[in-house]
């Protein structure tokens, strides 16, 4: 079974995943030996560090072996080989392969061609599936569950593969509401919002009328390239600035997420704030993916 | 015309891009013939589309709907309509139109064929299955 997107990914699938990362977290030895003789391969066309890093560590506590590479210079695609050549070659090696690709769809192609599970770690401003496990899981180790929360995602919306992917998960689950606020040209595309089991309310720069409902604000970088003009990007610079001040007005028990890496949408004096959930959330990368792989070779979902 | 089949009511301007379809689909060997500009009824002014001695199948035929939403297909046997359908979009679509984005896998590795899943025939949306992009009526028909 491959993981392409999250839509496919179902509430009892998630739950298992996320009680299998709570072991592995708390005793991360437990995964000794788990995928002995495995081999998992890497096949990262595009730059990575946190999502490499975390699936070469999750495989290696699980006693599998790691192949592959990062970025497209080291691989023989950069002298013209097709992906699906790549894939191929990759497929007869190991036993899993997990592809990130910055054209979208790459993911998928990949899965047509292998005969082994591949697992999409991003393609291209499609999805990001394994991120939106991660993120989720960070929710639920924050308030024991899903469900009933309210939720902001705010950033560039429409080029996010992982708040897309966040959003289809969340399709699982039944959020109180659903607040997505970006400029009008980085809002959510329609094609993802029609997907949802759950109305999102739409609420472009006015952060400020929900900051005090919000139990989760998932920030996610604006690139200035997005942008057709100088006047528009500074506006939503400005506006996606997250401060001390933004944070306080959320509720105690509020959450402060971003996918990572980081560019300067928040202020590194927030990192203080118990509030800031993104190094934790990047730390659960490890075992979150341990618990996937793990599920992987245990059959089904 | 006494055995063959008749592509009807397609919209006036669009006759030679349903030609074109057909086309791919092989049936450009057959005597065709093409009428533009027809009084309609229903649509002021239609193309037609005939094949002679020839039956077109439904799904030989059915993405000319991608263009001409209304059309049917009869096919006449002995100078008679033996049968008559409105063409209706397959659910999935394989290899006869291009993802519109640049950024797809379809459209940059030479082994992926683009692959669109209809959502709904009229109107028509269709998606596409590896980068999830809608492509409107408007970006289908200029392809033709
Ligand atoms: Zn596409």
């Amino acid at each position: 079974m491959d993981i392409l997107s999250s839509l496919g990914l179902g509430r009892s699938y998630l739950e298992k995943i996320f009680s299998d990362a709570k072991s592995f977290k708390a005793d991360i030895s437990a995964g000794k030996g788990i995928l002995d003789g495995k081999v998992i391969a890497l096949a990262f066309f595009e730059p990575s560090t946190r999502t490499y890093t975390s699936f070469d560590v999750a495989a290696k506590r699980l006693g599998a072996s790691v192949i592959g590479f990062r970025s497209q210079e080291d691989t023989s695609m950069a002298k013209g080989e097709t992906l699906s050549d790549t894939i191929r070659m990759l497929d007869g090696y190991a036993d899993c392969i997990a592809i990130r690709h910055r054209y979208d769809g790459a993911a998928k192609l990949a899965a047509e061609v292998a005969k082994n599970p591949v697992i999409n770690c991003g393609d291209g401003r499609n999805e990001h599936p394994t991120q939106s496990i991660v993120d989720l899981y960070t929710i639920v180790e924050s308030f024991g569950r899903i469900d009933g929360l309210t939720y902001c995602l705010m950033g560039d919306l429409r080029y996010s593969r992982t708040t897309n992917s966040l959003l289809y998960a969340l399709g699982q689950f039944k959020p109180k509401a659903v607040y997505l606020s970006s400029p009008d040209q980085l809002a959510a595309r329609s094609e993802v919002i029609d997907k949802l089991g759950f109305k999102c309310k739409k609420i472009d720069y006015d952060i400020d009328s929900v900051i005090e409902e919000v139990d989760v604000l998932y920030v996610t970088r604006i690139q200035k390239e997005r942008f057709a003009d100088e006047t528009e990007y500074k506006k939503a610079k400005g506006s996606y600035y997250i401060n001390e001040d933004l944070v306080a007005r959320m509720k105690p028990e509020g959450i402060l997420m971003h996918p990572l890496p980081r560019i300067d949408e928040i202020d590194r004096r927030v990192d203080r704030s118990k509030k800031a959930m993104y190094f934790e959330e990047a730390n659960n990368g490890v075992p979150v993916r341990m618990a996937i792989l793990k599920r992987m070779f245990d059959g089904g979902r | 015309m006494r055995n063959g089949t008749v592509i009807d009511h397609i919209p006036a301007g669009k006759g030679l891009k349903a030609l074109a379809i057909l086309g791919k689909k092989g049936v450009g060997s057959a005597k065709v013939a093409i009428l533009v500009n027809a009084e309609s009824r229903k649509l002021g002014r239609k193309d037609m589309v005939k094949v002679e001695g020839r039956r077109v199948g439904e799904d030989e035929a059915s993405l000319i709907a991608l263009i001409a939403p209304e059309a049917t297909i009869c096919i006449v046997d002995e100078y008679k309509v033996a049968e008559k359908h409105t063409l209706s979009l397959p659910k999935t679509i394989k290899g006869a139109i291009r993802c519109t984005y640049t950024r797809c896998i379809s459209n940059n590795d030479s082994e992926a064929e683009s692959e669109f899943r209809v959502l709904s025939s009229s109107p028509m949306i269709i998606e596409c299955t590896y980068c999830v992009t809608r492509i409107s009526e408007f970006e289908v028909a200029s392809q033709f």
